[in-house]
């Protein structure tokens, strides 16, 4: 069907395309920590490498009833239904900062359970609905 | 059998095709945009700044999938060396690489309100920033190599190679842990979308889709004139 010309141009390429795929899958593999934007109460849990000194950034959700908000800082804690970081946090917050909803929160860990953050970013997720159709959710499930 | 796929017809396409093309393609986005930006609701916790999902969403789309088809182009291209194909790549680069620009403006414009920031270094706004780069890239070859031969082979083999970012721009979310929400819309499920919004949404991407189709038709003619007038 094909020439031997062609042939051999798909075999090279063929070639060329599966060493590439490993060659990024190992770069990736070995860049993990650094490709991933925050780590997860749990992850950070499970690290043993964690620099004091060093910025890092957690992510989850913020905990119900969690939040104090005192006269220069407030406190929360984050969560991933597994594991729990208070965070320690002065400056204001993002619009959709709010209970239960998705937040990374960049800072200096004092140790595993407690982090002083300077960054609070609002994380939202992939639903998208108006307010009347929410209300609706909501009362249905009432 | 593939150079049926690339006929040398488009050459007799007339002004008044792609001017009712035209037509049609802003009559959709007045459409779209009133749906979107006056119609639609806000969302439930956004508010109006959802609004900006309306160009966002189908210029990355586009942006991807411009993408997608360099790359496949490109795989052809180096396989069977045909003569006209490597003017679809060439013809569709530029626009492409206005949709990745407009995907990353909005985006950060989108990211101010919601996220409390304009931009981050998580694994989908950088892939998307090497998208756009991979553009630039590409559309650089074209104009700095004038030998033929040599500018297929680079262009094909930026082609192949962006198309592997692609497969990690859309899989970015899956795998790592970003900023960036994962996808509303996927095949394998019922979208995340409330119907009032994916309609403006769905709207939004035939008009732009049909602008890509208008410059590339008007782009890939002139290409191919050139092509015709080089070799006399």
């Amino acid at each position: 069907m094909f020439t031997k010309k062609v042939k051999t141009r798909i075999s090279i390429l063929f070639f060329l395309s599966t060493i590439s795929i490993l060659i990024i899958y190992f770069f990736f593999r070995s860049l993990e920590d650094n490709v991933v934007y925050f780590f997860s109460p749990t992850e950070i849990f499970n690290k043993t490498n964690i620099e004091s000194n060093k910025k890092i950034r957690v992510g989850g959700l913020v905990k119900v009833n969690s939040i104090i908000r005192n006269e220069k800082s407030m406190v929360f804690i984050i969560t991933d239904f597994k594991n729990e970081i208070i965070v320690n946090y002065e400056g204001l917050v993002p619009n959709l900062f709010a209970e239960e909803k998705g937040v990374v929160a960049e800072g200096k860990l004092k140790d595993k359970k407690y982090l002083f953050a300077d960054k609070i970013l609002a994380k939202h997720d992939e639903n998208y609905m108006p307010p009347e159709v929410v209300k609706a959710l909501e009362k249905s499930q009432n | 059998m593939l150079k049926k796929i690339f006929p040398n017809k488009i050459l007799s396409l007339n002004n008044k095709f792609i001017n009712n093309l035209l037509v049609g393609m802003v009559l959709i986005i007045i459409v779209g945009l009133t749906y979107g930006l006056f119609l639609s609701p806000a969302d439930y916790i956004q508010g109006d700044s959802v609004r900006i999902m309306y160009i966002h969403v189908p210029a990355s789309f586009i942006a991807l999938g411009l993408f997608g088809i360099i790359g496949l182009v490109s795989i052809l291209n180096l396989i069977f060396s045909l003569k006209i194909v490597p003017f679809v790549g060439k013809s569709l680069a530029p626009i492409g690489c206005v949709f990745s620009l407009i995907s990353i403006i909005t985006g950060s414009l989108w990211g101010k309100p919601t996220w409390g920031t304009l931009w981050v270094w998580d694994a989908r706004l950088t892939s998307m920033f090497v998208l756009f780069l991979f553009y630039i890239a590409y559309i650089l070859t074209w104009k700095v190599f004038t030998n033929s031969k040599k500018v297929n082979i680079i262009t094909s083999t930026i082609g192949i190679l962006g198309l592997f970012n692609i497969i990690i721009i859309k899989y970015s979310v899956v795998w790592w842990n970003t900023l960036h929400q994962t996808s509303s819309i996927t095949l394998t499920s019922a979208p995340k979308i409330h119907h009032t919004m994916l309609v403006p949404l769905v709207i939004m991407f035939i008009g732009l889709s049909l602008y890509c189709v208008i410059i590339f038709l008007m782009k890939y003619k002139i290409e191919l004139i050139k092509f015709k007038l080089k070799k006399k």
